[in-house]
């Protein structure tokens, strides 16, 4: 299993080198003066060309490329052209954030979703199943950044029941740095009013972003419970008496999970390169709303660096998929 | 033979359109898209007020609500907001299907050189699809996007960027499988090119797919092209983009909620029609999904 | 009274072309001790039949005409679903045919057996002897490795905690066997139990359930398409065609003197020793459609002794013991 794992992650090193020619070129190939932009508009051609001198923008695409890859190996992801902070110190600021989003939003999406798609089969045809999938089509229809926006009209505005927006209020002392995750560090420093501050802020970004996964893993895990339902060994367990509730919640339910898994491994990538909607919304500091930043001033090395290490999250989260789906199916062999 | 094919597939299709007239929600979303249609043709023309869609302001009717004389009420320049969704539905079809149409042909094209080239070519194609896979579309959109500046046709190009992996996977996979094909053999005996085997052969079996697929992409794109407009980074106003006219708009809530809400509300509309939609041409259409 | 009897059992099953009349008319009553065959060619209704003894055809599409199948006197197509539920495992026991798709790939062996034991034992607490809670989880635990070895599953301690992927494919028969017998239930119906498996196999597998038969003094319902297996492990043989019993009585009987003209083209079509596939030799025609069916008897088409009779009504079944649904049956003495 430790050579599987290996073997997966030297696959990830041609993703990671791919995707940085990619940005290279896109950031170099394309038009747009990023240089001018940072240097400000009444910057002189020799005070943008100092600039540019500066962050080695002068030089060729091809040095500047190498210039970058061999900084990499030594852990230095660039300089952003703007603040001049490195980027590596601002990944790391603002990726717990990001990942605390993300796995609120996944967690309610599974626990939620695989019931529901459960459900769902075992009504098959019938209007729990009916409603099921107006619902889960509809929250896939719904553009995340609206439905924020009617969360923070109905529940921040006019009920006043939730924070507008923000991770943590700046006024309050937020709990001493541990995990990065707020709610997390609330709670082991065993602080009840930082938790709940926290999770009165993690509410509703959290919602906004899992109903699209909730939806698509209520859908995948309806059709591959139907699927299992119609399997061999689901009628001997029923003609051998088993009671249905059995059935369901043990038997079929496992094997439907293994299904679904899948999906949740692919969705977690997706919803990483999605947050950028859902912070801009909420104002929520994390990756997207500095890679956004970073974007609209066409300064590089942080979107780079925001693609790299969602790309790296995306290929360790499919490995852990993968892991467990051994877990749960015990004929998978790591080969 | 052909003859018997024809009959064959225009059996199928009579069965699928049953089995789709069946399905109520199916119906409505044909209904929602072919409204949504039409209203991107028309809609220019049938809004109330066509002199605020050309970017014309109204500062003594500012932030009207709703009313029988603007049901959509007016936004903080005194527009019609119903003038303005009934006109940004065609920026937003438009757009939508440009993504949608070029991903097609540029996926068609990768996928059918990947196909009939195989070897090298084949595996970097391929590869660079997976690598689509890893990098967040969104993301690239905005980057590349924000490179070309803005403009509606920067903005479609920027995301069919990421957005022929599907297709190119779609048409690869057939091409392998028919190339190998008895008559496909057949064919390239009597002197077919590889063009003329994708257009008699590959292209007709891969219809439906493509169709379904298209159409629930239709709502993605839309939803995509609405996000860049959101964040900025697309089409600038005074074009009435709904994404756009959400993020100006969202500096007014919540005492003027309505000029956020309806252009939102268009939006989810729309969206879900195309998905409404292709599920149900996908039950139709896709044997292997049907349930 | 009979453990299992059948009487006039009608069942309609609706597709995407109409609703096919499936069943018309089974007759059939198993006592224990007993081994019924069930024969016929494939899609005549033997494993409806089967499903229908259990209630496990699911409705719709399905729909019970008419007629009655008595359990012990119990008329079960009566029953409200939770009774029936009863019965399961504890009273008919079930094997199919599959044994790679009908064990769980997803949990280990223990679980599988150790669950039918429970639920089994909750309503008979005679099979774990009475044990509950946690000493009911390790007497099910006893029962499975005891059943297992019963069963011919060597070391059968050591491989409980296996999955069904770790063993073989008459080990896994082996299995369901084990599974199907753990709540020792008073009926037993196999449905092709060795189809899938290898010939070698298959005679162990056969021979381990006839040893069964007496241990558990049960009554046993094996359906197959193969006339080997019925002479080789059967006491008694119903023959069925399109839906109808057409021939049915003690295996010598009805093997040495076939009546039925049906029964007849099969024992021809066996080749010396061997098995029999599908086809019959020396008989033109196919199955009757089943959705709108002939009037008369279904095999009437393809028989070479019909006569405008045969095509007016179905022949009711005659006889004492060895009975045939026939106008015109072979000479008994023949
Ligand atoms: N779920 C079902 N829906 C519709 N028809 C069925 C279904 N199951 C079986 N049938 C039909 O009933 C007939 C008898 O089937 P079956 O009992 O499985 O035959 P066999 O004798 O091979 O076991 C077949 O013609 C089959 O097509
Ligand atoms: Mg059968």
């Amino acid at each position: 299993m430790l050579r599987f794992v290996l073997r997966r992650l030297v696959l990830v090193l041609p993703v990671l080198l791919g995707m940085t020619v990619m940005m290279f070129i896109i950031a170099r190939l394309l038009p747009g003066d990023p240089v001018a932009l940072a240097a400000g508009p009444n910057a002189t051609a020799a005070e943008i060309a100092a600039y540019a001198a500066e962050f080695g923008l002068d030089q060729p695409v091809t040095v500047q490329y190498w210039r970058y890859l061999s900084g990499l190996l030594g852990g230095d992801f660039g300089v952003s052209i703007f603040s001049r902070r490195p980027v590596l110190d601002d990944l790391l600021t603002y990726l717990p954030a990001t990942l605390e989003l993300v796995l609120a939003a996944m967690f309610l999406a599974v626990v939620l979703g695989i019931p529901a798609g459960l459900a769902a089969a075992v009504w098959r045809n019938r209007w729990p199943d009916y409603l099921g999938r107006v619902a889960a089509l509809a929250a896939i229809s719904m553009p995340r950044f609206f439905l924020g926006l009617l969360l923070q009209l109905g529940f921040a505005m006019w009920l006043l029941w939730l924070p507008l927006g923000g991770r943590f209020p700046i006024i309050l002392e937020p709990p001493p740095l541990v995990t990065g995750f707020l709610t997390l560090d609330a709670l082991i420093a065993g602080d009840g009013t930082a938790f709940a501050t926290a999770c009165r802020h993690l509410a509703m970004p959290a919602i906004a972003m899992c109903l699209s996964p909730l939806a698509t893993i209520m859908r995948m895990m309806r059709a591959s419970t139907i699927e299992v339902l119609q399997q061999d060994y689901v009628m001997t367990a029923r003609a051998l008496g088993l009671p249905a509730r059995q059935i369901v919640f043990k038997y079929v339910a496992k094997n439907a999970v293994s299904a679904t898994l899948t999906v949740i491994g692919l969705y977690f990538g997706w919803l990483l390169g999605g947050t950028v909607l859902v912070e801009t919304v909420f104002d929520w500091p994390g990756l997207g709303l500095y890679a956004t930043q970073a974007i609209v001033s066409q300064d590089f090395m942080p979107v780079i660096g925001v693609a790299m290490v969602i790309g790296l999250l995306f290929v360790l989260v499919n490995l852990v998929v993968d892991l467990l789906y051994g877990v749960i199916n015990p004929k998978v062999r790591y080969s | 033979m052909t003859h018997a094919v024809a009959s064959a597939r225009g059996q199928a299709l009579r069965r699928g359109w049953f089995r789709f007239r069946q399905s109520g929600l199916s119906m409505l979303g044909a209904a929602l898209v072919v409204a949504v249609l039409a209203i991107a043709i028309v809609g220019p023309w049938i809004a109330p007020f066509p002199g605020h869609v050309a970017g014309g302001v109204d500062t003594a009717n500012r932030f009207l609500a709703p009313s029988l004389a603007h049901p959509f009420g007016t936004n903080e320049l005194g527009q019609d907001v119903l003038s303005l969704v009934l006109a940004g539905t065609r920026i937003s079809v438009l757009a939508g299907l440009g993504v949608v149409v070029l991903g097609t042909l540029f996926g068609t094209l990768v996928g059918a050189v990947a196909g009939f080239a195989g070897g090298w070519t084949d595996e970097v194609l391929m590869r660079l699809s997976d690598l689509k896979l890893t990098i967040p579309g969104l993301i690239l959109a905005m980057a590349v996007a924000a490179a070309l500046g803005a403009g509606l046709l920067n903005m479609v190009i920027a995301i069919a960027l990421s957005w022929w992996p599907g297709y190119a996977r779609l048409v690869r996979g057939e091409v392998l499988a028919r190339k190998e094909e008895v008559y496909v053999a057949a064919a390239r005996a009597i002197g077919a090119s590889p063009a003329r085997i994708l257009f008699r052969h590959v292209l007709p079996n891969i219809v439906s797919p493509v169709v379904v697929k298209m159409s629930l992409d239709m709502g993605f794109a839309i939803l995509t092209v609405a996000s860049l407009g959101f964040i900025g980074i697309g089409v600038r106003p005074p074009t009435p983009e709904w994404g756009t006219l959400l993020s100006v708009s969202r500096s007014y809530m919540p005492d003027f909620w309505w000029t956020a809400v309806f252009p939102g509300l268009a939006m989810f509309v729309a969206i879900f029609g195309f998905n409404l939609l292709g599920d149900g041409l996908r039950d139709v259409l896709d044997p292997r999904a049907r349930r | 009274m009979a453990l299992l009897e059948i009487r006039d059992l009608h069942l309609a099953m609706r597709s995407f072309d109409g609703e096919a009349h499936v069943l018309n008319g089974i007759d059939l009553a198993v006592e224990r001790r007993e081994v019924w065959g069930l024969v016929g060619d494939t899609g005549c209704g033997k494993s409806l039949t089967g499903l229908s003894v259990s209630r496990l055809v699911p409705t719709p599409p399905g729909r019970f005409l008419a007629g009655e199948i008595r359990f012990e006197g119990r008329d079960l197509l009566a029953c409200p679903e939770a009774e029936v539920a009863e019965l399961r495992g504890t009273g008919i026991g079930m094997i199919f045919q599959d044994p790679t798709t009908n064990l769980n790939p997803a949990f280990s062996i223990r679980t599988q057996l150790v669950d039918v034991a429970l639920s089994a034992a909750r309503r008979d607490p005679a099979i774990l002897e009475g044990a509950r809670g946690r000493a009911a989880q390790a007497a099910a635990e006893r029962l499975a490795a005891a059943m297992l070895d019963r069963v011919g599953i060597p070391d059968a301690a050591a491989r409980l905690g296996d999955y069904p992927h770790e063993f073989s494919g008459g080990m896994r028969q082996r299995v369901l066997i084990a599974m199907a017998l753990i709540g020792r239930p008073d009926l037993l119906i196999a449905d092709e139990p060795t189809t899938a498996l290898d010939v070698s196999v298959q005679a162990q597998i056969l021979r381990l359930i006839r040893a069964m038969v007496e241990e558990f003094d049960m009554g046993v319902l094996l359906i197959t398409h193969n006339l080997g297996v019925v002479a080789q492990s059967c006491t008694h043989v119903a023959v069925m065609y399109a839906g109808n019993i057409v021939e049915s009585g003690p295996v010598r009987a009805v093997l040495t003197t076939p009546l039925h003209p049906y029964t007849r083209a099969l024992l021809q079509a066996i080749p010396t020793r061997g098995v029999v596939r599908g086809a019959l030799r020396g008989l033109a025609g196919a199955v009757p459609n089943l959705i709108a069916p002939p009037p008369g008897c279904r095999f009437a088409p393809r028989c070479p002794r019909a006569t405008d009779a045969c095509r007016a009504a179905v022949p009711p079944p005659r006889g004492e013991g060895h009975r045939v649904a026939c106008l015109h049956p072979g000479d008994r003495d023949a």
